[in-house]
């Protein structure tokens, strides 16, 4: 069920180290509504990739709560995991692509894991991979494919399913600026629809493509608030930050 | 067939994980496995049923012995102790053994001498009752028999085949120790094949989990794989232990003794043996699932 205009996600007080060792994120609070455009941005180290991770619930937090379509995720049982998961597109940093399945089959498997029938998932993995420019290449390995072509498979594997929440690790870093373009498009379709799609680049020129949409910066594994997308009510972001 | 199998492990698993992968040698262990337990299943119940055979034929048998040296006082013994035991309740039927057929029988042991005078040999008569040889029965005839036959000893065969049984309940023991003993290196072997298929496939399943797979679905995958693997293996490790069986009964029937024929399989031993790569099966398969469960709850 889609979640329109609410809080979709809610860190309070949320910090995140890895063994033993000191914080890679500290004291992060913010709220991601339903049907936002975000752009996570930060200089390389600052704790981008482990703030989506957390997102994409691949990781508890070390401390604080997360609150995701509704429920404590921290506290959450393993069980339950996947029926959150399903309501998440993840697109990875290094794409993370099952390298013995076809292109078809890898943008496939979202539907197929949520039980849709082969019958039911054919026509629209099939429009998706034409969609990103792939419909002649449905049978075709990762490893046969570039590094854009599999950036594109890894996109519409994490937007086949419809996800409430997109959350994409430098998704237009490999692609070239059409499909870029291309790429914000779909998101905002999504954002239209009430998909939550957070982004994490280091591309500037891409934060100015996107209208309306906030800007979360990362710095030293703590948040900076620029748009004032984060306190709620969140504030308008600034025209400079706009189209 | 290849293509029947590889329809199989894809069925339902969206060949989420390479089937090479997961196969390997573990058809070819199954299926070793497998052909050991029949041979020993086989043993066991051929085991059983020569036991069964052999004790339900002297059950209800005794050897009157009548153990007098003096060939007069032995006859007349024997004569009484016969008219007695016809006359006993619970005797279906008394045989004096002819002293030529005794002779005879001892023959191969004493050589000539048995056929003379030389050699005294006590009288016997076969003795079948209508029920078991129990104590209480045994009691009442030696009371029977004191009297009219002082020099009468009376033996249950089944007695004289004891230290026997007991060979066979421990060969028997023997058979199922070694039964459970391959059952767990299968389950063992499983263990070990799945855990390297999780690790092997680590990455992937990962990812299944990332796109909301459940540990269901992943074990499902592997499950299969096993279920495949195993009744491969099964199919040929049955068919190589139940030809080697097959092979060494017409060996024994060769040897033309009923002692050996009592221990031939029949169709129901035969059913028994053809669920061993069944029974298999479902060990491999629960080992499986049970593995792979336990590692992916350790995994977010």
């Amino acid at each position: 069920m889609m979640i329109v205009g609410g809080d979709i996600v809610r860190f309070d007080n949320v910090g995140l180290r890895y063994g033993t060792g000191s914080e890679v994120l500290s004291d992060l609070s913010f709220t991601l509504h339903a049907g936002r455009f975000y752009f996570l941005t930060g200089a390389s180290g600052a704790g981008k990739t482990s703030l989506l991770k957390l997102l994409y619930l691949a990781q508890r937090p070390s401390r604080g709560a997360i609150r995701m379509f509704g429920g404590d995720v921290v506290t959450l049982p393993r069980t339950r995991l996947p029926t959150f998961r399903r309501r998440l597109g993840v697109v990875f940093q290094d794409f993370r692509l099952v390298g013995h399945l076809s292109a078809f089959d890898n943008v496939a498997l979202p539907l197929r894991l949520s039980g849709v029938s082969e019958a039911e998932l054919r026509q629209p993995v099939a429009d998706m991979l034409e969609w990103v420019g792939l419909g002649t290449r449905c049978d075709a390995r990762p490893a046969t494919l570039s590094g854009g072509e599999q950036q594109r498979v890894a996109i519409a594997r994490a937007v086949i399913a419809r996800p409430e929440l997109l959350v994409a690790d430098v998704p237009t870093g490999n692609v070239d600026p059409e499909m870029a373009l291309k790429l914000l498009r779909l998101s905002e379709a999504l954002k239209r629809l009430g998909t939550t799609v957070v982004v994490a680049t280091h591309d500037v020129h891409l934060l100015r493509k996107v209208p309306d949409s906030l800007i979360m910066r990362l710095d030293h594994g703590r948040l900076a608030d620029p748009t004032g997308a984060l306190r709620y009510p969140p504030r308008r972001q600034p025209a400079a930050m706009g189209t | 067939m290849r293509e029947a199998i590889a329809s199989l492990r894809s069925a339902g698993s969206a060949q989420l994980l390479p089937a090479t992968r997961l196969g390997g040698p573990m058809p070819w262990v199954i299926a070793i496995m497998v052909a050991l337990t029949v041979l020993a299943m086989g043993g066991a119940l051929a085991l059983a049923n020569f036991a069964a055979h052999t004790r339900a034929g002297l059950e209800g048998v005794l050897t009157v012995q009548i153990v007098e040296p003096d060939p007069v006082k032995r006859n007349a013994q024997v004569s009484r102790a016969a008219a007695a035991l016809s006359a006993a309740s619970g005797v279906a039927e008394v045989r004096e053994v002819p002293e030529a057929e005794l002779r005879g029988l001892v023959e191969p042991w004493l050589g000539a001498a048995a056929t003379s005078d030389v050699v005294t040999l006590p009288a016997l008569i076969d003795v079948r009752l209508e029920g078991a040889a129990d104590a209480a029965t045994l009691a009442r005839l030696r009371g029977e028999l004191a009297p009219v036959a002082p020099a009468a000893r009376i033996d249950p065969q089944s007695a004289w085949l004891g230290p026997v049984f007991d060979t066979i309940r421990a060969l028997r023991w023997l058979a199922v120790t070694l039964i459970l003993l391959l059952t767990a290196a299968s389950a063992a072997a499983v263990w070990l094949a799945a855990g390297n298929a999780l690790d092997t496939n680590r990455e992937t399943i990962e990812i299944v989990h990332h796109l909301g797979g459940n540990d269901a679905q992943i074990a499902g995958i592997f499950q299969r794989s096993v279920l495949i693997d195993a009744a491969i293996g099964g199919i040929a490790g049955l068919a190589f232990g139940a030809a080697t069986l097959a092979l060494l009964g017409t060996r024994f029937a060769a040897l033309q003794s009923g002692m050996v024929e009592s221990g031939s399989l029949s169709a129901v031993d035969w059913l028994v043996i053809a669920l061993v790569p069944v029974a298999m099966t479902v060990v491999a398969v629960f080992t499986a699932r049970r593995t792979v469960m336990a590692r992916l709850g350790r995994m977010l």
